[in-house]
């Protein structure tokens, strides 16, 4: 079953969409953004040039960093008044990525999760268990509304106190869980400890994303909860979740190219490679009003998957991401910078940025995150409460810059890795 | 009367205490006193030796943390309630001590203690009763 015709049309049909869609988009965003204006213009394009979707890399590429230059609202292409909603996500030099939705936008965003419900064998007889956390970041808000757009049941519950979370589980007969794949280990856990029988538990599917995860994972989530686990896929630059989902098959994520259009490039050249191979994901919004893009580039890695799916949508997928090409890490569904924690350690007086992260996930838990600071004289003192306080004081800067929680730990000078005199700074041991 | 101690950043894993001593082995430095303090993650070695000076020289060129700080010894009845009568003495002249421990060797047959405290040099004009060690008394035990 799916929830709009548009997800089985022809791929004639979805290429003339494209196109009509891609065409009005370059006009729309170059007519109201100066950025787009002055970029499409040094590179000696016209929105007249863009005739359908075979001239899309005629278009110069936008990236984070364009987003950072326009903080925070410079990319926007409607005024205020038209947008009704703002969300944010961290960026790589402590200035969020800042996205705004029109009314439009917001009903497209809530159609396409409308769509990934549908995709988990959801219908509006749901009782939608949403753990995603409410507020600035897109999957809390993104899935409620697209919950309600189904017309199932939305339980607003967000993140975190996750005994309360299996009580309104049992209580209240949730059927969907919608939360991050850690989380959802977590809660399977919680649910173990406060004995509560899975029989009690009507849960049927679960809508997973935000950050990577592997089939490994899926097996485990699957069998301790007894449903089917999909993956969901979404940037909040793009829109949010719901950029691209997996169908009950769980082979590849389908991108909704009615409203996104997709490409791989490689990253170093910047050319699209031959279909079916590895290369960064790109994406060209074509139906948004906000914060139109125009082949953003997502640094994600993952090939399109050239075969048919079973389940008889037309449109392309995706493969799960399989890394990134710059230093991101994401912890717990939040998108974190080296470059982030860096600016803080330098900010505490005295620490020199000898540092290292080190990410690690729990067996049947959340990602933790240790900082290590290498102490050198001017820190050290010989009164231990002097270097707790240290300690402290860096990890509070630390999750008030990142909003999530660290360790962070004091080591021996030099016993940071280098290589070629460079500290190794990212030590990630998930296991995904 | 103030006594120069060694104080060491140390990491909580295995083997560090030894590459430490071995360190200070290598350069031929005998320990007078010590004390670990410790955390979870990391610990601070305090210590007083012979030729503090040689020490911290030997522990910097191998990349070890080492700071000085100043401390105060002073000798301890080795009887039953020689440690209070002491610590009486820092009471009644409002010290507060940060730590202690205590010296291996006695002095005569005194004990010998190791105080740190806020002000050395106020404490050691505070303290009456007490007989404060010099650095060559402690050095040479």
């Amino acid at each position: 079953m799916f929830y709009h015709k548009e997800e089985s049309i022809s791929r004639e049909e979805l290429n003339r969409l494209q196109s009509e869609r891609l065409i009005k988009t370059v006009k729309h965003v170059y007519d109201n953004v100066p950025f787009y204006k002055k970029k499409f213009d040094s590179a000696g394009i016209k929105p007249s040039d863009i005739k359908g979707v075979e001239d899309l890399a005629k278009l110069p590429f936008t990236t984070k960093g364009d987003l950072r230059d326009n903080y925070p609202y410079g990319l926007f292409a409607v005024p205020m008044k038209d947008l009704v909603r703002i969300h944010a996500s961290s960026g790589t030099t402590g200035k969020m990525t800042v996205v705004g939705y029109t009314q439009t936008d917001i009903s497209t965003w809530s159609e396409l999760i409308a769509r990934c419900i549908v995709m988990a064998g959801g219908t509006k007889d749901d009782i939608i268990h949403n753990a995603y956390g409410y507020g600035l970041f897109t999957g809390g808000l993104g899935v409620h509304y697209g919950a309600e757009k189904l017309g199932a049941t939305v339980i607003p519950v967000s993140g975190g106190n996750s005994q309360r979370q299996i009580k309104i589980m049992q209580d209240f007969g949730s059927t969907i869980l919608t939360c991050t794949p850690s989380y959802a280990l977590n809660l399977a856990e919680t649910r173990k400890e406060m004995g509560v029988d899975l029989k009690d538990i009507k849960l049927k599917a679960g809508i997973f994303g935000a950050e990577p995860w592997s089939e490994n994972m899926r097996r485990d989530i699957e069998k301790l909860w007894g449903i089917d686990a999909i993956d969901i896929y979404g940037l909040s630059e793009i829109m949010g979740p719901g950029v691209a989902c997996e169908c009950l098959e769980k082979k590849g994520l389908h991108v909704f190219e009615d409203h996104f259009i997709p490409e791989i490039i490689n990253p170093e050249t910047g050319r699209q490679v031959p279909h079916g191979q590895k290369g960064e994901l790109v994406f060209t919004t074509i139906t948004k009003e906000g914060i139109p893009l125009i082949r953003y580039r997502t640094r994600d890695i993952t090939r399109m998957i050239p075969e048919k799916c079973k389940c008889g949508r037309t449109s392309t997928r995706m493969e799960r991401l399989s890394g990134r090409t710059d230093d991101m890490l994401i912890i717990r569904g939040v998108n974190v910078f080296p470059s982030e924690i860096e600016m803080v350690i330098m900010s505490v007086e005295g620490v020199e940025p000898h540092y290292q992260i080190v990410v690690d996930r729990a067996e049947h838990g959340l990602d933790t995150m240790e900082v290590q600071v290498e102490v050198n004289e001017k820190l050290f003192s010989d009164e231990i409460k002097v270097l707790e306080n240290l300690e402290k004081k860096i990890q509070k800067e630390i999750e008030s810059v990142l909003g999530i929680g660290v360790s962070v730990k004091l080591v021996e000078p030099k016993s940071i890795a280098r290589s070629e005199g460079k500290a190794k700074r990212i030590v990630d041991k998930r296991k995904l | 009367m103030k006594i120069v101690q060694l104080s060491i950043f140390v990491e909580n894993r295995e083997g560090r205490l030894a590459d430490i001593m071995s360190i200070l082995a290598g350069a031929k430095i005998n320990i007078r006193a010590l004390s670990l303090a410790d955390t979870k993650d990391f610990g601070v070695l305090r210590m007083i030796v012979d030729t503090p000076e040689k020490a911290i020289e030997a522990l910097k060129a191998k990349e070890i943390v080492v700071k000085t700080t100043d401390i105060i010894a002073v000798e301890v009845e080795d009887q039953p309630g020689g440690l209070a009568k002491v610590l009486k003495v820092f009471k009644d002249s409002k010290i507060n001590i940060e730590y202690m421990y205590a010296f291996v060797e006695k002095n005569n047959s005194n004990a010998v203690m190791v105080f740190r405290v806020e002000n050395p040099d106020e404490a050691v004009k505070k303290i009456k009763g007490v007989k404060i060690l010099s650095a060559e008394d402690v050095y040479k035990l």
